[in-house]
């Protein structure tokens, strides 16, 4: 049966590596061929981190991609703009309106002579009115305001022109048109050099805007834009009780961002100075609504939304790992006697450690891996498909493998413990 | 010639709460490089425990161990683990292999413990399984083999990393007498001819028969300890 050669060979003494234990390498081959040999089991286990870790992705994609789509809607309508509103400030809900002193001409004007470095003072004067051509009529909102409008909200014609100064001075009877409301009134056709009513006066339509979405004041789109000394004077009761012309509202731009406090703390000064209000501000009947700090707490808002669906999705993480500490438990268990025999050819318990630390980190990993590739599908259909920008971003990937692969550490250390310190004797003879 | 296996005065005691079990009692044996010897024993006469003090899976309460050269009753886990890597094989009546992997790759497990490299490995395993005429059935799973099949593997894996002594514990308990005479045939025949050491335990005179020694222990001491006169199997 056996030569010579043989012999010798086998009897041969084996030369010991100097290096104790085992190498990683080694570890994680004993801990892949037994995820291998059940793969079943394998793939359930993992389950649980998979769907964790999905629901993470593509939460917190979905939630930046919303968050930045709100933030980019509001950035293009101006984020350096201050309006004045009548109303008291800070009382909840909108600002009150009885009992509160109209804003006027008058706080233009205050404005305009303080010489800050903003666009504007631009008033805006709104109100209802039946709007009818040809083809159709509705109730919509009439804005009343200045040239200087079209600078301080950006706006973008799709045709036409935008009135001028001097169609405000001689208060022109021309309007431009949101875009809703020029395809509610003219459908595709060309509305420009077209007449419309606003009650029961004529008006020429010199512009059309581009569509641009909705602001926290109420969407542009729907609105018919006149020269305010005609909605003043002519269209509306444009007067107060006292014989002023009203305003709804006062916007300004200011030229740099970082003096938006600074201007903003100067025009309530001034207000107040005008209109006869305490200097430490505890009578205001007006209010100056910044779109930057609105911005930024919208910003908050969405991001505040987008960690906690990204913390309920971590809930099922959570959740995933300690169906991994489930299965290994049950797995040391079943595996007892593997543990004994492996003990007793020679592994050290850290061995042991090592080789069911191995099998659970590999597992989360491997599971989050796979969690990634699942949770990105839907943000990346989303984005390329144009529906929705969502990219993928390389934080939350890297957020979730290393949270996942943590759950693997952490939910693999007691049963990796249990099965290092059983006792070979009795781990072999278990049954 | 040093004996390979020196044991003197050697006591167990296991505390069950408030009972000491006196498993072994001030046990001497010595056991030379090359012999076969059976221990033999009704159960609760103290052969496994002894089997267990042999196999360094367990230190003795007083008592000396020498095992080739080397002081076992102080060493702490971690070099009981290293001393049965190097100096140990074991073979168990239930074969112990690992179910989903092949012949070869169980032979090879327990080298992996010692940091032998893969080449290696592979080379040794595939001799030792050719040793016990498995050399057909390298890429074999337990269950494609039979019992008699299974324990040759065990055997080789035992043997593969030419350990000082070849503990084997009931190694025919699970099998039919006609296989279980094969396997005591071929375990025979590695000690004549690979001249290795090899220790049996047994409660089974036939089976004990084989060697070339008999201890028998009862109530955790040596009762007999001689040489087998009766013998059969090859000569």
């Amino acid at each position: 049966m056996a030569s010579n050669n043989t012999k010798r060979h086998i009897l041969a003494p084996v030369v010991e590596s100097t290096q104790s234990g085992l190498e990683y390498g080694e570890l994680l081959r004993v801990s892949m061929d037994s995820l291998m040999a059940n793969r079943l089991r394998t793939f359930l286990t993992m389950l649980g981190v998979i769907i964790g870790v999905a629901s993470v992705v593509s939460l917190m994609t979905l939630g930046n991609g919303a968050s930045n789509a709100i933030t980019s809607q509001f950035s293009s309508l101006g984020t350096n703009n201050l309006t004045v509103l009548p109303g008291r400030p800070n009382r909840g809900g909108p600002p009150g309106q009885i009992g509160v002193k109209a804003m006027t001409m008058n706080d233009v004007k205050t404005i305009k002579v303080l010489k800050l470095p903003i666009v504007g003072p631009v008033p805006n004067f709104t109100n209802q009115a039946t709007l009818s051509a040809a083809a159709a009529e509705k109730s919509g909102q009439v804005l009343g305001t200045t040239a200087t409008y079209k600078d301080v909200n950006s706006v973008v014609m799709a045709s036409g022109s935008f009135f001028t100064d001097g169609n405000v001075q001689s208060a022109s009877q021309v309007v431009v048109l949101g875009s809703s409301l020029k395809t509610y009134l003219f459908g595709d056709g060309e509305a420009v050099g077209e007449s419309i009513r606003i009650n029961s006066m004529n008006v020429r339509v010199i512009g059309v805007l581009e569509a641009k979405g909705g602001n926290p004041f109420g969407s542009v789109d729907d609105q018919a834009i006149v020269p305010i000394s005609l909605a003043q004077t002519r269209l509306f009761a444009g007067r107060s009780t006292s014989g002023e012309l009203r305003v709804s509202n006062i916007t300004v731009t200011v030229k740099n961002t970082e003096d938006i406090a600074f201007v903003e703390e100067r025009l309530k000064m001034a207000l107040r100075d005008s209109r006869k209000l305490n200097a430490d501000g505890t009578d205001d009947d007006f209010q100056v609504l910044n779109q930057a700090s609105f911005l930024t707490s919208l910003t908050q808002v969405t991001s505040l939304l987008t960690t906690f669906l990204a913390a309920i999705a971590g809930i099922s993480l959570l959740v995933g790992g300690i169906g991994i500490m489930n299965i290994m438990l049950v797995s040391v268990t079943e595996r007892t006697r593997e543990i004994g025999l492996r003990r007793a050819v020679g592994a050290q318990s850290k061995d042991i450690l090592l080789q069911f630390m191995i099998e659970a980190m590999v597992l989360s990993m491997l599971g989050g891996i796979i969690g990634v590739v699942m949770g990105s599908i839907l943000p990346i259909i989303l984005t390329v498909t144009k529906v929705f920008e969502a990219p993928v971003t390389a934080s939350s990937v890297i957020i979730s493998l290393s949270v996942s692969l943590a759950t693997g550490l952490f939910f693999g250390i007691w049963p990796a413990r249990n099965a290092a310190q059983l006792n070979p004797i009795q781990a072999l003879r278990h049954e | 010639m040093t004996a390979m296996i020196t044991i003197e005065g050697m006591t167990k005691v296991y505390t069950m709460g408030e009972f000491e079990v006196h498993a072994l009692r001030g046990v001497n044996v010595q056991i030379e490089s090359g012999e076969f010897v059976a221990i033999m024993g009704p159960s609760g006469s103290g052969k496994s425990t002894l089997m267990n003090m042999i196999g360094c899976l367990d230190t003795p309460t007083a008592g000396r161990y020498s095992l080739d050269g080397i002081e076992v009753a102080s060493l702490d886990d971690n070099e009981l683990s290293s001393v049965r890597a190097r100096k140990l094989g074991f073979v168990f009546q239930q074969y112990m292999l690992l179910p989903r992997q092949s012949a070869l790759a169980n032979v090879e497990m327990p080298m992996v413990y010692r940091g032998i490299p893969p080449a290696e490995r592979k080379r040794r395993a595939s001799i030792a399984l050719d040793l016990v005429g498995m050399g057909n059935r390298l890429d074999h799973r337990p269950n494609e083999l039979s019992g008699g099949q299974q324990q040759r593997v065990a055997i080789a894996r035992a043997l593969a990393g030419s350990p000082s002594v070849i503990l084997a514990d009931e190694p025919t308990g699970a099998l039919d007498s006609t296989t279980s005479e094969e396997i005591m045939l071929t375990l025979q025949q590695l000690n004549r001819e690979q001249g290795l050491t090899i220790i049996i335990v047994t409660h089974e005179a036939d089976i004990a028969a084989y060697a070339d020694r008999i201890v028998t222990i009862r109530d955790g001491v040596v009762l007999h300890d001689r040489k087998n006169e009766a013998h059969h199997g090859i000569e």
